[in-house]
């Protein structure tokens, strides 16, 4: 979930210092060949903002906080900062406070996506911490004019060697902290580590569960009023005509605002916002254009669009020679985010300025975009994160702060809530991206695969704001802002390439992305971009080899894995769920494994799952999964396990269920009914995450690590069960049924 | 103007008639646990309790709760003295964006308050019209399991209590 990250504070300090930097280094190489080295920066996202008071505040009282960039979206993130500070710092975690993205207090981090939080957040904390540290011990050593060596840090104090204890409260005093951070920090060793590592209780959960003000949708400003906006029926309908005159005159209304095709009503209370927004969407009428493809066509349309095409893996060993060779197409439709509360958002305008409480996944991007929006410098405009529903990527968040700011603009003073109905969650969200993929591998007489060939289908993976063009309320105004033109997201992250470069090592590969840039269908950034249908696609085919070669599925993947920390979690995986060569699973019931890297540079993840298929109704269950992860150095146990269940169930419906719906002109999956995901009744038994714990290694996030190896696992257990291989997502009952009838 | 009782106190509430009680709740009453899911009973995230029954307060109106009790997540409880089924949610850590999490939990006490052991297979039955879409599902089975055996630890060491007397 990458895109392109604006770093408008060091544009704005920056000035027309671009221009001396543009002229000075080409004199500079010039004179001297020998170009010298860039100097080294500190890591994580200390790179881009590298004082130290941007991370970690103490107040002479010696309060502690703690800033990021990132937004908490229901990962647990903010808790294992905390404890990342608490660490490296020497204090009680719970002495602790983070504050989280927010345009004038926190740094620029983009957005918060691609499970790189914690490598870029959880990094320069840990970093900014421990040189935060080292300061206070020098500061002390010079006031007791006793070498720095001499003294430890405990409790929130250094100690002298004679016992006394001087509190980091009184050690700070003025700019102390306002240094830029050093490339190297002197981290504590991991052996020693007694807040990161354990799995402390979430902070927010309490709140969550007894009725606290704990999301966006709870925030109650004073004087605030209620807006709901009415959406087009369709992509690109236009509005004709409407009498807001009527609604006007309903009860508690303040106003009902139209902006080209933009349309809302802010009433008192909340209830008669969406009575006046249904009077008013009866009183809208539009010119609709159909200008949807055809579903049931989907893969002939994708892969007949106009495409951009790279070859991003070529791989050549004439030496291996092939002896039998198969292919296969797998595809993915359009798929929801499906988040349970829709978008949400407030903004207050006040003397040209505009304060908007948003949980965008972005701040400083979004702030852009509704700058942009509205003719403000973005200066004048800002964003603060509050936590919503999750989110599992570019949801309606963004497009409902647009909103907010619209409708706030045309009543100075007056704090603006939107919230979104189901049906425009459901409808206006960008969607995860269509894809298409086409293998074709050769097999060697040793049964070890000598060609691989991966071609993949899809549109780009992140259309998140910074223009103002991709919010729908920008797009929607008289004046619009047109949308901008799509890009790919470069490796080795990459979008619709994500994880499209086999981590196998296979003498001949070729691997091609075809980026389509036309959109049909309104799209962005979904949890693990392409690499959900990449390694659904990867390691079903994978085990569509293994059973050619007559090679058990985990065995056929080591033999083709060198990386050592990938095949330690096959390993660990395959043993903790018992699996064995040969075995054979119960009766209408399939083993299936699956593995991958996401993006093939952060945290490994394998699944092995156990299938249950009803072969007289087709219908599938997943009766149990086992993980195995490892996302580096831990900090908290018990978070990442949550993300890895999640990430398991998360992926398990949208790989059997989900598929978004549309006739030629309007999308038709507006709720839980014609969008169904999955419900209790299919969850399984059990589910098992274990944990290679890499002490001292970088973090590499977890977030959206499963999503690829839990749905080809449990696609290849339900081949297993019924010894037919599904391809066409979602793998759902009628098609199973279908298959075992065939 | 009519009266609703709720989380005990009667409340003098001036809506109309038709208002869904998820309205009144969070607009007249200030209160956040049940939260707007879908608006059409498919979801459970405004799920309160009324006469010992859980419901869809997103399409329940104000008419039908005269002279009923009803009762939301913070009538069960508080963040420092939390009722059995708060605790064991906290213990098992069953949330990770939490949205849904309000709704589940007054189902369950429900289920709870008419059957305090049931079954596995019980639980995810009475959960069925409950989405959650981070994939809590396993953590929310435990925790109601878990908020079972509080509350029946809480029923003895009470009968304990008072028998000491």
């Amino acid at each position: 979930m990458n895109g392109p990250v604006v770093i408008d504070r060091r544009r704005m300090l920056a000035g027309g210092g671009a221009l001396i930097v543009s002229f000075s280094l080409p004199a500079v190489l010039a004179q001297d060949q020998t170009a010298p080295a860039p100097a080294p920066k500190p890591p994580g996202s200390l790179a881009n903002t590298p004082f130290l008071d941007s991370w970690i505040r103490i107040d002479a009282d010696g309060g502690i906080t703690v800033f990021s960039g990132k937004a908490e979206i229901g990962q647990g993130f903010k808790t294992a900062f905390q404890q990342i500070a608490a660490e490296e710092l020497d204090v009680p975690f719970a002495s602790l406070k983070v504050v989280t993205a927010d345009t004038r207090r926190t740094a620029n981090e983009g957005y918060t996506s691609g499970s790189n939080s914690m490598k870029d957040s959880g990094t320069a904390i840990q970093n900014a911490a421990a040189q935060v540290r080292e300061l206070l011990i020098a500061e002390a050593a010079r006031r007791l004019n006793l070498p720095a060596e001499s003294f430890r840090t405990e409790n929130g104090a250094v100690i002298a060697p004679d016992g006394q204890r001087l509190g980091y409260g009184d050690l700070v005093a003025g700019d102390m902290l306002h240094v830029q951070a050093q490339p190297k920090s002197r981290l504590k060793d991991p052996a020693t580590y007694k807040v990161m590592g354990q799995p402390v209780p979430r902070v927010d959960i309490p709140a969550k569960v007894t009725g606290g003000a704990a999301y966006i949708q709870d925030m109650r400003l004073p004087g605030m009023v209620h807006a709901r906006v009415v959406r087009p029926p369709s992509y690109g309908a236009q509005l004709t005509e409407c009498d807001t005159s009527a609604i006007e005159r309903l009860p508690g209304v303040v106003k009902v605002i139209r902006n080209g095709n933009f349309m809302a009503v802010v009433a008192q209370k909340e209830f008669q916002a969406i009575k006046a927004m249904r009077a008013l969407s009866m009183a809208a009428k539009w010119r609709e254009t159909p200008g949807l493809p055809k579903q049931d066509d989907l893969p002939r349309l994708l892969t007949g669009l106009p495409s951009q095409d790279a070859i991003i893996l070529e791989r050549s060993d004439p030496s291996a020679i092939a002896q039998k060779t198969i292919e296969a197409t797998y595809t993915r439709p359009y798929q929801s985010h499906g988040s349970i509360g829709p978008s949400c958002a407030i903004a207050q305008s006040a003397n040209d300025a505009m304060t908007v409480w948003t949980h965008t996944q972005g701040v400083y991007p979004d702030r852009q975009g509704i700058a942009e929006m509205l003719h403000l410098p973005p200066a004048s405009v800002h964003l603060i994160h509050v936590e919503g529903s999750g989110c599992y990527g570019h949801n309606g968040a963004d497009d409902a702060a647009a909103d907010a700011a619209l409708i706030a603009r045309e009543l100075p003073g007056v704090p603006v809530r939107v919230q979104w109905m189901r049906e425009q969650e459901h409808g206006w969200e960008p969607f995860g991206p269509a894809m298409v993929t086409k293998l074709k591998a050769s097999l060697d007489s040793n049964g070890a695969i000598s060609s691989w060939n991966f071609e993949v289908w899809s549109n780009t993976h992140s259309m998140r704001p910074g223009g103002a063009g991709s919010m729908l309320a920008a797009q929607h105004m008289a004046q619009p802002i047109p949308l901008p033109a799509p890009k790919p997201i470069p490796l080795p992250e990459g979008g619709g390439d994500r994880n499209a470069i086999p981590i196998y090592k296979f003498p001949n590969a070729h691997v091609v992305h075809h980026f389509i840039p036309a959109m049909p269908v309104r799209v962005s950034a979904m949890r693990a971009l392409g690499a959900y249908h990449n390694v659904f696609s990867i390691e079903s085919f994978m085990d569509e080899l293994a059973e050619i070669a007559g090679t058990d599925a985990v065995e056929f993947r080591l033999k083709h894995l060198d990386d050592p920390r990938g095949r330690a979690v096959i390993e660990k995986a395959a043993q903790e769920f018992g699996w064995q060569k040969g075995q054979k699973a119960p009766p209408d019931r399939g083993f299936g494994f699956a593995f991958a890297r996401y993006k093939n540079l952060a945290a490994y993840c394998a699944i092995a799952s156990e299938v249950e298929v009803n072969r007289e109704t087709g219908r599938p269950r997943l009766v149990r999964a086992v993980a195995a992860v490892d996302s580096g150095q831990v900090v908290n146990p018990d978070g990442l396990i949550n993300q890895i269940e999640g990430a398991i169930l998360q992926s398990m419906s949208w790989t059997l269920y989900e598929a978004v719906t549309f006739d030629d002109t309007r999308i038709t999956s507006i709720d839980w009914q014609t969008y169904p995901i999955l419900r209790f009744n299919a969850v399984p038994q059990k589910i098992d995450v274990h944990i290679i714990n890499r002490p001292g290694q970088p973090f590499l996030g977890s977030g959206e690590t499963g999503q690829g190896p839990a749905a080809a696992s449990v696609a290849n257990a339900i081949a297993n069960a019924t010894g037919k291989r599904l391809r066409d997502l979602p793998l759902t009952r009628k098609k199973i049924k279908d298959a075992i009838d065939a | 103007m009519m009266t609703l009782k709720v989380n005990g106190h009667d409340h003098q509430i001036d809506a109309p008639p038709d208002t869904p009680l998820l309205y009144v709740l969070r607009d007249e009453l200030n209160l956040n646990a049940a939260k707007y899911g879908c608006g059409l009973g498919q979801c459970g995230a405004c799920t309160v309790i009324v006469d010992g029954k859980a419901v869809f307060s997103c399409v329940t109106p104000l008419l039908l709760l005269e002279g009923k009790q009803v009762t939301t997540l913070e009538g069960l409880g508080t963040i420092d003295a939390p009722a059995p089924i708060q605790r064991a949610f906290m213990e098992e850590q069953a949330a990770q964006c939490g949205y849904c999490i309000a709704g589940m939990m007054m189902r369950a006490q429900a289920l709870l308050q008419k059957n305090p052991k049931p079954t596995d297979e019980q639980i995810r039955a009475e959960l069925e019209p409950h989405l959650c879409r981070c994939g809590t599902h396993m953590r929310i089975l435990r925790a109601v399991h878990r908020a079972s055996h509080l509350m029946d630890t809480a029923s003895s060491s009470s009968t304990t209590i008072g028998s000491a007397r």
